[in-house]
């Protein structure tokens, strides 16, 4: 496990003091012999900037600002929805609409207006990243998607910053400290990407409103013993966290030698095209349909049913979505459809759909290598049809 | 499979070992829980990190093509961990068990909105 002596920290400015009232707001931490006045100025003198400004980046950016963290920088180019709320506590149900580096900014500075609060509302990319990068200390990464991570992680070897990670699946967690001078980084770990659609997304996967809670807050517990250089960091440890169990474990990560990053022999000496390395062609994923799937429209499907052709509606969704909202059709959810194939008439005209098309092309596809000629994919699925004909059917 | 370091009872009841011996226990990540039953853990018998993992897609097929490529080869965004060890670092999947190891499927999660 490396050290914290091997970690690079923010230079404290001599210049730096404490005002009053900042002596005062930081008092319970001013008492600690582990901080102290002496901790506390680091912290004033740290730069940390977050990626993302959703789940993992609501707490690590209340903490840090609460706790002091001189300039904390937030990049982030998305806009509040409904759907953020029950986990990304930074923003409330006013915010919905706004832009989310706003939404954040107001809370922030109401926490503490003693910090330097600096906004980047843009995506973050190769073009940028490592410039955006070199101004700060470290990087707390609260990105929700592969090709941000792998960038991320990139970047912050390339600029020598520690990248302070967590990420979520349901219940699931992974937290770490990447990057540091002789410890792993995430290349290390994961040297490639899944290929798209094998690991779903927390769009499409779901996730545990507290679950980025308890991530972000061990991100931010990461970025502040940085910072102080106090206790032991997780370089060199991948935690677990299982909500639903209420477990921690620990494993042990190494620094690849092989590594392209971060090892002997480094073959990623500038930053790439993040979404052709993990796959990803243009800029939506869209579910690959193949050539010869047939689509067919909610407007289209809402004719045929009113017109009482014999249409058959499969949902290919899951028990628990279908509860939320439906639209009559039988239900076999995707992983059930090759042992209940038999359910099925290939003779009538069958329309599948999903929550928004891409597990019901996959199941137009299979249907297809089983036989069926009259099968169409319900294009944007019930997600679809609760926007353009009937606007009373919730939305999840 | 030879029933591993458990004395004159489990050979007499060898056909049987697998009520006697502590089969490796191999963790399922929740997300391919999906394609393991929704268990959040599987006992296979195995005496190497190889044979167990074999020994779970047996059980649950649907996992192969998850945690392999067409090739036969585990996929490069699954790591396994023989206890808080990885296997690569290990003897990979020549790795031997003992009595009570766990074997972790930890896979890349990229969540965080």
């Amino acid at each position: 496990m490396a050290t914290l002596s091997e970690t690079k920290l923010p230079e404290t400015k001599p210049e730096t003091v404490l005002s009053n009232d900042e002596i005062l707001r930081y008092s319970r931490h001013l008492i600690m012999p582990e901080v102290g006045m002496e901790g506390q100025l680091k912290l004033k003198a740290a730069k940390v900037l977050c990626i993302g400004a959703g789940g993992l980046g609501s707490p690590l950016a209340l903490y840090l600002t609460a706790a002091g963290v001189g300039t904390l920088g937030i990049v982030d180019f998305d806009v509040v929805d409904y759907t953020n709320l029950q986990r990304q506590i930074i923003h409330s149900t006013a915010d919905v609409g706004r832009k989310k580096l706003d939404s954040a900014a107001d809370k922030l500075k109401a926490i503490n207006p003693f910090i330097n609060l600096r906004t980047f509302d843009t995506k973050l990319t190769s073009a940028n990243a490592l410039d955006l990068f070199r101004e700060f200390d470290m990087v707390a990464d609260g990105t929700d998607n592969f090709p941000t991570r792998y960038l991320v992680n990139d970047a912050c070897v390339l600029t020598g910053k520690p990248n302070v990670y967590g990420s979520i699946f349901r219940f699931e967690g992974q937290a770490s400290v990447f990057a540091t001078e002789n410890g792993p980084c995430y290349r290390c770990l994961y040297p490639e990407p899944p290929p798209p659609g094998l690991v779903p997304s927390c769009a499409e996967g779901g996730v545990l409103g507290i679950l980025p809670g308890l991530v972000g807050v061990i991100q931010a517990t990461e970025a502040i013993k940085l910072i102080l250089g106090q206790g032991d960091p997780l370089i060199g440890r991948l935690l677990l966290v299982d909500a639903l169990g209420m477990k921690f474990r620990e494993l042990k990560l190494r620094k690849n030698p092989e590594c392209p990053a971060c090892g002997t022999h480094r073959t990623i000496t500038k930053l790439i095209d993040y979404d052709q390395f993990c796959g990803i062609r243009g800029v939506e994923a869209a579910p690959a349909t193949g050539g010869g799937l047939s689509e067919i429209s909610v407007e289209e499907l809402k004719k045929k049913l009113d017109n009482k052709e014999d249409i058959f509606v499969l949902d290919v969704r899951e028990p628990h979505e279908y509860q939320i909202c439906n639209i009559n059709g039988y239900l076999i959810p995707l992983g059930d459809l090759p042992k209940r194939v038999g359910e099925l008439d290939s003779s009538r005209e069958i329309v599948a759909h999903c929550k928004m098309g891409g597990r019901s092309a996959k199941a137009v596809a299979f249907l297809q290598q089983a036989g069926f000629t009259k099968v169409h994919n319900l294009t944007g699925g019930i997600t679809a049809w609760a926007e353009r004909v009937d606007p009373k059917m919730p939305k999840y | 499979m030879k029933p591993r370091g458990r004395g004159i009872l489990a050979c007499i009841f060898a056909p049987y070992h697998s009520i006697f011996i502590d089969m490796p226990q191999i963790q399922i990540p929740s997300p391919l829980r999906q394609y393991s039953g929704k268990q959040a853990s599987v006992d296979v018998p195995g005496n190497t990190v190889g044979e167990a993992l074999a020994g779970l897609v047996s059980q649950h097929p649907e996992l192969k093509r998850h945690l392999y490529t067409d090739d036969g080869k585990l996929r490069a965004f699954v790591n396994v961990y023989v206890n808080d060890e990885d296997m690569r670092y290990l003897q990979k999947e020549a790795t031997a068990l003992k009595d009570g190891d766990t074997i972790s499927i930890v896979p890349s999660i990229a969540g965080g909105c």
